[in-house]
């Protein structure tokens, strides 16, 4: 029995109707009176200086609007967290994908003849393209040293363990590059007018990223900047960044027009190619153990591929460095975490944001050094996972009554590990061709921004009665299919216990509402719906208080003391805004203490089956458990896990960026490999729900959990299924299990 | 909008011979457009580099499934969806049936069409192994007349084929396979819908008398054309049942190794399509021996 | 520059008459032309299955077809799916399952889905998922979306049924 009346249901989504009609409009799908479209031509020289730009014959150039670095009369450089990155090349050019010229013309067909027609000339720099080679400095292209970021964690004295330990395990880890994919393409219009300033629309994450990138490039004040959400077809990362870049190109056609709407959106190759991936990485793991399998040290050296400006790397950084130990207990950890320039497309945010990388390296590493050890997996784990009480590497203490053993015992359970894996055994020693196995992965991601990061945000949201008695939900926190709209609209309507259809989402439009800070980092749920929780409580203080409304009271007596306040009043709006709980205390010159407010926890546990003659591995079965606190809405969480895990398949099984000097090579969706439904097991999800005090209606966040486990349970599996191999690195592409087994056989 | 559409010309012909005539009429200049489902992508890409199409789409000449005691013979524009619902395809033709299957999924399926496939000349194309294995013959017609071409002798490099600017295929015609048969397709793909083949291998096989009387050995994506692995043939065919053993399919995959020339490209390498092409030739192999140790006539 | 053709063809039961180049993209036809933004382009390549609609009665990509072989045919898009007020079968499942969550993909397979049991009324886990492996989703798993087929088959069966006692 479920006493709540919203929490804890699974309410259809708000915007579900507009979706399955094909009503909910999208960027594209607007079309305005006078519109342009705007289209890019980029470098396709890796590094080099721009040393002309050649318009070819056969083109009226005169109908067309250009626009190059020259135009631009406020801040070149796109504020974000460095201003390095241009929105178009004055004179360096430091990737293949580097904007340099945009233009603008009202038939799609001609202008990409333009684009076509336009060549530059640009003298080539020596480039760099490998991680090492960059940490290395074997060419500066950024900065001094190339050096992003350098952080370091230390805990104990790592260095005195070794020569008492009585196994070291040492293991190099590596990871891909990963395309978003969202399968709505980036897309922007703008209308930009010298006096009246600009307004954009678009596909995007978060509306106040663009509206600061904006202001900055035109030089403007907030309130002469709008940046307004359309329907989003997917994001995971890939829509927090980069659409300030397209925003600020879209608005600067349209203001060279004279305030023509200019239309830019991109097609899938350039989607792929040009916007942000998941940053690669490699992972050094130097570990120690006592005799019975206890953690003693952890020297972790991780380090990013940034790609050519730094963007969001150095926060991407810091949350793989925080997850590089793990969910585990280790008394002495060390580790250095540095991101690096090199000149391919920057890499950005994606879904997991840094965690996925060094999770991989900690939960391959622990099978691989249960293997070394000649240890159960299972039990080197048990031994090592933190329980309440215990502190992670940063020194945050673990202040709820976890039972990680427990979760681990359960998720194994599900998937019926023990006898599997015994009927793996058998199965293997036949002389079938299909080998079967079965892994699993601990791991944990911690909710909300890492470290002060809320704080500085100081988000806002609110709530507004409107004059036909419903709610509206005022937050920049944008739907982009993972359900926002229905989840802050169940916390409000349960707070105000009226019926759902009483509560809308307003349009995150960052001229009507404030600024909730950005939809990232499974914040918004937890962060956002928290703030939205505590502004609906203010607003039905206001209305009680002011005594159009008494309680018990039903649905249609809140809207009509909304009615009456209103037309007293004139206006009805509470607001919330975030402040630290005073417990939550951080560091972050010496990274130190808690990291976030809160983690969530999984296990995740899988079976496949490897075919020896083609090394296709096959998912056959996939559990995934998770602790996010209290489940808001079933149906949507379940969705959250379910299409995260399929990212994490890909992203530790098929999705290969394949690079070809510093350019994605690969960038249709015919050659990057994402699953289809024949692809993916019906992937198992599970909550253990433990209501998480500070979270609205006792959630945690959830959205980006289930990327980081998957890969590395699916490696464990595949290691179980073939014994002989070690693979180290993902995507584990058939190609790449070939050489391992090869090497294997000497 | 890369593709110029407004660049582009379209003549649809009433009838086959209006098609015919105005090929031979414009020699080269025109592109036969069947189910699009081809041609449309680099066309979208802005990268094919013709302006002026011939729309065969409605010419219903071309379609359909005849039948006789010796061939069953395929319209150039039957579809995929086309195969894979033919029942007789099913009974006697399973690798076509199947090579149809696992083309694109159903929307790629109901426009693309058998003579798209192999005239485009992908040597990745899923069809063209089955065919290879099945014995396929291609017509030709132009106004000239018309001619049947053995399909292993169709493409001549990559992307290149024997057809005459003025010519269209017309018709594709298998024997109808009798008697004691094995056929095996495999295809080893990106993924397992809307992928393209990394390497794809269609075999047919029939026994007579205690010895493999016919063995036809069609691959895919290991070459610059489809081809037909002659060398690893000749080993097999006329072998007596009883003498092919473990030995004899090691050998078969080496020679395997001989007929194809795989490269490196953005799905895969070189090494992984000959690795898996002799491990999938050495399923082929058992399942083969193992599927003629009881004979299986089919009425 | 060659000439725009005048393409009749019927959509979603009404006849229309348009001005389009014949090598213009049948997609773009729809979108830009007949104004019905519910068919997405997500690739442009036929590899997505967003713009996934039904000419003729067959389940056709409308990125790869030329509007010139639309002429004279029978197009349903997205928007000829559900009757004014009643959602299809396949949309009412695809809200109460879960099936759409960013909604990009959701058109193009509620036309996959359409299609399938029309072909299929009453398939199981596999045909499910071979009738929709054209079309591609990152958001769900394509758990939930398996569902809601599976699930509107079920009640169209529980309709059958009920229209007969």
């Amino acid at each position: 029995m479920n006493p709540s009346l919203h929490i804890g249901h699974s309410r259809i989504r708000k915007e579900g109707r507009a979706k399955v009609t094909g009503a909910a409009q999208y960027t594209d799908d607007v079309c305005m009176s006078g519109m342009l479209y705007g289209a890019t031509v980029r470098s396709r020289v890796a590094r080099g200086i721009l040393k002309g730009i050649e318009f070819g014959e056969g083109i009226p150039w005169d109908e067309f609007i250009i626009v190059t670095a020259k135009d631009v009369t406020g801040d070149l450089y796109v504020a974000l967290i460095e201003q390095d990155q241009p929105f178009l090349a004055l004179d360096r050019i430091n990737h293949p994908e580097e904007p340099v010229v945009l233009l603008a013309h009202e038939d799609r067909y001609l202008l990409e003849k333009a684009r076509a027609a336009v060549r530059l000339i640009i003298e080539p720099l020596p480039p760099l393209f490998d991680l090492e080679e960059s940490l290395a400095c074997r060419e500066v292209i950024w900065g001094s040293d190339n050096s992003f970021k350098d952080i370091l964690i230390e805990q104990g004295d790592v260095d005195s363990v070794w020569g008492a330990a009585t196994h070291i395990v040492q293991g190099e880890y590596k990871t891909g590059a990963q395309e978003q994919l969202y399968i709505e393409p980036n897309g922007a219009i703008a209308v930009a007018k010298a006096e009246e300033g600009v307004t954009v629309w678009g596909s995007l994450q978060c509306p106040y990223y663009v509206h600061k990138a904006l202001k900055h490039l035109f030089n403007l004040p907030d309130e002469k900047v709008r940046v307004i959400q359309m329907e989003t077809g997917g994001g995971f990362g890939g829509k927090e960044d980069y659409p300030s870049l397209i925003a600020g190109h879209a608005a600067l056609l349209s203001l060279k027009s004279g305030g023509r709407p200019v239309k830019i959106v991109y097609d899938r190759e350039e989607d792929m190619v040009a916007t942000t991936k998941r940053h690669p990485s490699r992972t050094r793991i130097r570990s120690a153990f006592d005799a019975e399998g206890q953690l003693l040290a952890l020297d972790i050296d991780f380090a990013l591929d940034g790609g050519a400006y730094l963007t969001l790397t150095p926060v991407v950084l810091s949350r793989g460095a925080i997850h590089a130990g793990g969910p585990y207990r280790c008394p002495n950890t060390r580790i250095r975490a540095r991101a690096v320039a090199t000149n391919t497309p920057p890499h950005g945010a994606f879904r997991g944001f840094g965690a996925p990388q060094s999770l991989f390296a900690i939960e391959r590493h622990m099978n691989v050094a249960a293997a070394e050890m000649g240890m159960d997996p299972i039990a080197l784990r048990k031994q090592n996972l933190l329980k309440m009480g215990d502190s992670t590497a940063t020194g945050q203490i673990i202040k709820e009554a976890i039972d990680l053993p427990g979760l681990l015992d359960r998720a194994l359970e599900k998937l019926d590990y023990t006898a599997k894996q015994e009927s793996c055994r058998v199965h293997n020693a036949s002389s079938s061709p299909i080998k079967r196995g079965v892994g699993f992965a601990s791991f944990m991601h911690g909710c909300g921004f890492t470290g002060a990061g809320e704080s500085y945000l100081a988000s806002v949201a609110g709530v507004e009665g409107r004059e036909d008695g419903k709610i509206h939900v005022l937050a920049a926190a944008t739907e982009m299919g993972q359900g926002a709209n229905t989840i802050l609209s169940q916390v409000v309507a349960e707070v105000l216990k009226v019926p759902l259809e009483y509560v809308e989402v307003a349009r995150p439009d960052t001229a009507l509402v404030p600024d909730s800070g950005p939809t990232v980092a499974s914040r918004t749920t937890m962060v956002v719906g928290k703030l939205v929780q505590e502004a609906a409580i203010g607003l039905r203080q206001i209305l009680l208080q002011a005594g159009f409304l008494s309680e018990p009271y039903a649905g249609e007596a809140f809207s009509n003391a909304v009615k009456q306040y209103l037309a007293k009043n004139g206006h009805l709006k509470a607001y919330s805004q975030y402040s630290t709980p005073p417990q939550i205390v951080w560091d972050d010159q010496n990274y130190k203490g808690d990291a976030y407010t809160t983690f969530a926890w999984a296990c995740y546990a899988t079976e496949v089956a490897v075919d020896t003659r083609t090394f296709e591995v096959q998912v056959e079965d996939f559990v995934a458990l998770q602790e996010v606190g209290r489940v808001l809405n079933p149906t949507l969480a379940e969705g959250q896990i379910e299409g995260g895990v399929a990212q994490g398949i890909g992203y530790g099984l098929s999705e290969q960026v394949v690079w070809n000097e510093g350019r994605m090579a690969n960038g249709q969706m015919t050659n990057y490999i994402m699953a289809t439904s024949m692809d993916l097991p019906r992937i198992r999800v599970y909550f253990e729900e433990s209501p998480y005090p500070l979270g609205p209606g006792g959630a945690k966040g959830i959205g980006e959990l289930p990327m980081d486990g998957s890969a590395p349970a699916l490696l464990n599996a595949i290691q179980d299924a073939l014994a002989t191999v070690t693979p180290r690195e993902i995507p584990l592409t058939p190609e790449r299990l070939m050489e391992l087994v090869e090497s294997s056989n000497g | 909008m890369k593709g110029q559409a407004p660049s582009c010309t379209v003549h649809t012909p009433a009838s086959l011979v209006g098609a015919l005539e105005i090929l031979f009429a414009e020699k080269g200049t025109w592109r036969p457009l069947a189910g699009g489902t081809d041609l449309m992508v680099p066309f979208a890409a802005g990268t094919l580099p013709f302006t002026r199409f011939l729309n065969l789409w409605g010419l219903d000449e071309l379609r359909g499934i005849e039948i006789s005691p010796e061939n069953i013979s395929l319209g150039a524009l039957t579809t995929y969806a086309d195969v894979r619902s033919h029942s007789l395809l099913r009974a006697e033709f399973p690798n076509l049936v199947q090579s149809a299957r696992v083309t694109g999924a159903m929307a790629i399926q109901n426009r693309g069409t058998l003579a798209g496939n192999i005239a485009n000349g992908s040597p990745a194309a899923d069809t063209p192994p089955s065919l290879l294995a099945y014995g396929a013959e291609v017509q030709l017609q132009s106004l000239a007349g018309s001619r049947w071409v053995p399909y292993e002798s169709f493409h001549t490099d990559y992307k290149q084929t024997v057809m005459l600017p003025e010519e269209l295929i017309t018709r594709i015609r298998l024997p109808r396979t009798t008697g004691d048969t094995f056929h095996f397709f495999r295809k080893v793909g990106t993924r397992k819908a809307q992928a393209i083949s990394k390497v794809c291998l269609a075999a047919y096989a029939r026994a007579e008398e205690g010895r493999v009387a016919e063995f036809r050995l069609g691959m895919g994506s290991v070459a610059p054309v489809p081809l037909r692995a002659l060398t690893t043939e000749m080993l097999i065919q006329g072998q007596r049942l009883e003498a092919l053993d473990d030995h004899s399919i090691a050998e078969a995959k080496q020679a395997l190794l001989e007929d194809i020339r795989p490269i490196d490209d953005i799905r895969s390498t070189a090494s992984y399509r000959r690795k898996v092409s002799a491990n999938v030739l050495g399923q082929l192999l058992e399942a083969m021996i193992e599927r003629f140790k009881r004979p299986q006539i089919r009425a | 520059m060659a000439e725009k053709m005048k393409l009749s063809l019927n959509v979603n039961g009404q006849a229309r008459t348009l001005d389009v180049w014949p090598m213009a993209r049948l997609l773009d036809v729809i979108r830009e032309d007949l104004h019905l933004t519910g068919t997405k382009e997500g690739c442009g390549e036929g590899e997505c299955g967003a713009c996934s609609v039904i000419l003729d009665g067959k389940l056709v990509n409308s990125c790869l077809i030329p509007a010139v072989q639309a002429e004279g045919g029978e197009l349903c898009t997205i928007e000829g799916v559900a009757s004014e007020e009643q959602l299809h079968l396949v949309q009412e499942s695809f809200l109460h399952c879960g099936g759409a969550q960013c909604g990009i993909c959701t058109p193009g397979m509620v036309m996959a889905a359409v299609d399938l049991l029309h072909r299929c009324p009453q398939p199981d886990e596999a045909q499910i998922r071979d009738g929709l492996a054209g079309n591609l989703c990152r958001c769900t798993g394509y758990v939930k979306i398996v569902d809601s087929v599976a699930d509107a088959a079920e009640r169209a069966l529980q309709v059958a049924k009920e229209s007969r006692s």
